[in-house]
């Protein structure tokens, strides 16, 4: 079964197409990566998925459940991280991952579910202190822990390196590639094509709400004769 | 340089979110000035009485006389009922009646008493105005007697020569004969009764809408509401358990709140009254539906500030647009301490009926006098308010314009009904 499946997707503000009629398809266990520049779609494309926003026109099915039908059973199976997302400044991390967890089970299921959030996040005693207190790279590492401790199927990740110095943002591609290998399908967005091309197994190229180009990394670049995906990117939109 | 910069401040500053709550204080400020211009203009016109006249003597003349000089005498006659169904018609104040024995009464050292059949039309501070001036008239009956007593040199004990008449009061208020209260002191005393609740439920609704609005605004800014709409969990429950969250908050903040208001009250209230001795008491089942007045509209004031907290695209303009909240809470508070619900103009009865913070202001005051269709009728209106605002809310969690500010589609009746049933 396919993790998601996009079809002629649009999406309109009013009068402004934001999205014009894209298609793509996300597998079980792989990443798959929607790059492009700001503006493009792509946080709009992951919003629509992620039942936030209202499709226009197209259909989206997200492992069989269609959207938005059966948006409340795909709200059981996604975990979805905005962009520069923040949590709730007055709890404490370990709070914070309490208050989630407590949406998608109790009991045991509960405990296992922090558990595996507080390792994630791997904030140490700091975990116990509100996250007003947190740098941007503690607060994402919590962020990201948050997302992925509820085993979700789908993790949809909108640019989760974004701000990030080189080691946090190291360890949350690390942390990526974990949830992965336990199963979880990972759709992400960014505009930092040297993180697309490290991560991901297959990668869509958005532009101006079109998917110019998409395929493996090595598929594209062999495809744009290419040495890395930034030049594939610049010499698909020309 | 400083024409640039001056340029520059006045266009970050000058905004229509900044202009909006003046101009509705500025409203608000020239609608109260009207209503008190108003009640000046019936200071100064003549009180409208009539009076039955039942003693010969001098004295009921000249206390006759005062009273023709200086009110409007739309009855001058022997029957009381007679009297009072005129005054009532030419929408007076009282009727004054001097009985049989009054100048002797006070020749032989007795007070000589004057009945007083007030017609009250409303117990707002400023509607006891009309019947203050009417109780002028009595000061100056007594003042002209004096001089008379004090001319003639007469024998009576001075204490009674500086008050020879004794004032026996009967007021009607809205279908209740309650004998031995002026207008005023009933009016003090309902007031004093009923004050503190449209005080409570204005800085309830202020504490409350408060938190909710900024919680909007604060979950916009740090984008947890993102994270919280994708989250197993009803739409519905989202917008119910941020309304109830902010009314606990909001009580929590208003009892501390209160706890200092009541002492300061306290202090002007000397009161000893019992209401029961006039039938004026409240019983369970009214204290019961105070209650339910109070938590519809309150429901009904979060309700509301959830629908204003989705305009918010943060922390500050959520500050911003409590002020329409404040205002409308301020309106009722000022409108039912200065004037009555039937003493309004109709156009001002209206609004205030459709405020749903007035209802529970009005709820205390409309019990005592037995007037449960208003009372009732509120808590209909406020629940359906509620209701529908709950509606509207969960329609505009279900839409994008939490996220994008604005509807795509049109929000009609059914739908924000289908919309409440599907989350």
């Amino acid at each position: 079964m396919k993790a998601v499946e996009v079809k002629e997707l649009v999406k309109d503000y009013g009068n402004f197409r934001a999205i014009k009629g894209i298609s793509f398809e996300v597998n079980e266990g792989e990443i798959f990566g929607l790059i492009g520049p700001n503006g493009a779609g792509k946080t709009t494309a992951l919003r629509t998925i992620a039942t936030l926003l209202q499709i226009t026109s197209g259909s989206i099915t997200v492992f069989g459940y269609e959207l938005p039908k059966e948006a409340a059973e795909v709200r059981k199976i996604i975990s979805y991280l905005p962009e520069e997302a923040g949590a709730y400044k007055n709890l404490t991390g370990k709070d914070y991952l309490d208050f989630i967890a407590k949406f998608f089970g109790d009991g045991e299921k509960f405990q296992n579910m922090v558990q595996k959030g507080l390792e994630i996040a791997n904030l140490g005693e700091r975990i116990n202190d509100k996250v007003d207190t947190y740098s941007k790279g503690m607060t994402r590492r919590l962020l990201v822990g948050r997302a992925l401790m509820v085993n979700p199927r789908l993790a949809i990740l909108d640019e989760p390196t974004t701000g990030l110095d080189v080691v946090n943002a190291q360890e949350v591609r690390r942390i990526i590639n974990s949830a992965v290998e336990a199963g979880v399908a990972v759709l992400l967005s960014s505009h930092n094509m040297l993180e697309v091309e490290l991560l991901c197994h297959r990668i869509a190229l958005i532009n101006d709400g079109v998917i110019i180009a998409s395929g493996t990394a090595e598929e594209l670049k062999n495809d744009y004769d290419a040495r890395n995906i930034e030049e594939v990117f610049v010499k698909a939109i020309k | 340089m400083i024409g640039n910069i001056i340029k520059k401040e006045f266009k970050e500053l000058f905004l229509l979110s900044t202009l909006l709550p003046i101009v509705v204080i500025a409203i608000v400020f020239g609608s109260v000035g009207n209503m008190i211009g108003n009640v000046q203009e019936s200071m100064k016109a003549k009180p409208v009485i009539g009076i039955v006249n039942m003693n010969g003597g001098n004295l009921s003349d000249i206390a006759m006389s005062i009273l023709s000089e200086n009110a409007k005498v739309v009855y001058n006659g022997s029957d009381t009922e007679s009297g009072l169904e005129e005054v009532r018609k030419e929408d007076g104040v009282a009727l004054l009646a001097i009985p049989e024995n009054f100048s002797q009464n006070i020749y032989a050292n007795h007070p000589g008493e004057i009945e007083i059949y007030w017609i009250m039309k409303g117990a707002g501070m400023l509607d006891s105005i009309s019947s203050s001036v009417g109780e002028g008239l009595i000061q100056s009956v007594n003042q002209g007697i004096s001089t008379n007593l004090i001319q003639q040199n007469s024998s009576i004990d001075a204490a009674l020569v500086l008050k020879p008449t004794k004032r026996i009061d009967t007021t009607f208020f809205k279908g209740k004969e309650i004998e031995g209260l002026s207008p005023s002191q009933l009016s003090n005393m309902l007031n004093s009764q009923s004050i503190v609740i449209p005080v409570v439920i204005m800085m309830l609704i202020i504490m409350a809408g408060s938190s909710v609005i900024s919680s909007m605004g604060l979950e916009k800014e740090n984008k947890t509401l993102e994270t919280l709409l994708t989250l197993p969990v009803r739409r519905s429950q989202i917008v119910i358990g941020k309304m109830v969250g902010s009314a606990l908050v909001g009580m929590i903040m208003a009892a501390i709140y209160m706890l200092g208001f009541s002492r300061y009250m306290g202090s002007f209230q000397s009161s000893n009254i019992n209401l029961a001795n006039f039938g004026l008491a409240l019983g369970v089942q009214d204290y019961v539906l105070v209650g339910i007045s109070l938590f519809v509209a309150l429901l009904a004031g979060l309700s509301l500030c959830i629908v204003l907290g989705t305009f918010a695209k943060n922390y500050r303009s959520g500050q911003t647009l409590i002020f329409p909240i404040t205002a409308l809470a301020m309106i009722s508070m000022f409108t039912i301490m200065f004037k009555d619900f039937d003493t309004i103009p109709a156009v001002l009865r209206v609004l205030l009926f459709v405020i749903p913070f007035s209802h529970p202001m009005m709820a205390m005051r409309a019990l005592m006098l037995d007037n449960y269709s208003l009372v009732i009728s509120g808590i209909a209106y406020t629940a359906v308010f509620t209701v529908v605002m709950i509606a509207i809310a969960v329609r505009i969690f279900n839409s994008d314009r939490l996220l994008t500010g604005s509807v795509r589609e049109r929000v009609s009746l059914g739908k924000l009904a289908w919309g409440f049933r599907r989350s």
